[in-house]
């Protein structure tokens, strides 16, 4: 059922020719993605995936629309050669990987389960020891101190031109 | 009805993985390829959630991946998003057939 939320509004995200619509089932897809999440009891991957994605990633996605987009006109209608090939190379790439993955078993391991809580979370992501995380983590954010500098860098750039 | 297991999401994720790749070849516009990169992310983290659950549940890494993940797409999104904008306000279009210029 989400499953199927997930693959039809992605589906249609990428093929439907109004392009807010193509937001929406993008949202939807997100949604879908979060509630598979919640199934897997990962709920704290399923909040941040609401959180960054559905409420973030989305809203930005819809505002650029708004602002490049004249409203309600219809995306270019693809060549067809092109949708076609484009079809045929993503269903090559799927079959082959479906293929690949039912002649492929996976060993399970035999250790006992940590709980994905809130609280183990927090204590390996910020720990030193092993597996620890708190080198990547201190990566990801020098990532995003750089990230936002330079979004302001690119939006300031072109200010005095258009004045 | 047999019980949901690794191959289903795996599956799900794959699909999800090849929808993004098919929107990204045939889009033509910036702001709809970087959904289409969106969901090949999030088939990524999906996959990695999934490895997580149902091969290693004794750790974490998967999730920690996934965190990852999740903050590196809203900085490149971001990034992208800024500059398609800036890139509208110099050319008034989105298409990649007319942004061939690297400096303007």
């Amino acid at each position: 059922m989400l499953a199927a939320l997930t693959l039809v509004s992605g589906v249609l995200a990428v093929t439907t020719r109004q392009i807010f619509r193509a937001a929406i089932f993008l949202l939807f897809s997100l949604i879908g993605i979060a509630g598979l999440y919640f199934w897997m009891q990962y709920e704290f991957i399923a909040a941040v995936q609401i959180v960054v994605y559905v409420g973030g990633i989305t809203v930005l996605i819809i505002f650029s629309i708004f602002l490049t987009q004249q409203a309600g006109e219809l995306l270019p209608k693809e060549k067809m050669g092109r949708q076609l090939f484009s079809a045929l190379a993503a269903f090559c790439g799927f079959a082959l990987t479906m293929l690949q993955l039912y002649q492929h078993t996976f060993k399970k391991t035999t250790d006992e389960p940590i709980l994905p809580s809130v609280s183990n979370i927090g204590n390996q992501m910020l720990g030193v020891e092993d597996n620890g995380f708190a080198l990547p983590f201190e990566v990801v954010s020098i990532l995003l101190l750089a990230a936002m500098i330079g979004c302001i860098v690119i939006a300031l750039r072109s200010k005095p031109a258009t004045i | 009805m047999m019980e949901p297991g690794l191959y289903h999401l795996l599956f799900i994720s794959a699909a999800l993985f090849f929808i993004g790749v098919f929107g990204f070849f045939t889009r033509r516009n910036l702001v709809t390829m970087l959904m289409s990169v969106e969901l090949v992310l999030n088939s990524v983290n999906l996959n990695f959630i999934a490895f997580n659950k149902y091969l290693w549940p004794n750790k974490l890494d998967g999730l920690f991946f996934s965190i990852f993940v999740i903050a590196i797409a809203a900085a490149e999104a971001a990034v992208a998003i800024a500059i398609i904008i800036n890139l509208y306000r110099s050319h008034h279009s989105i298409d990649v057939e007319n942004t061939e210029e690297l400096k303007f």
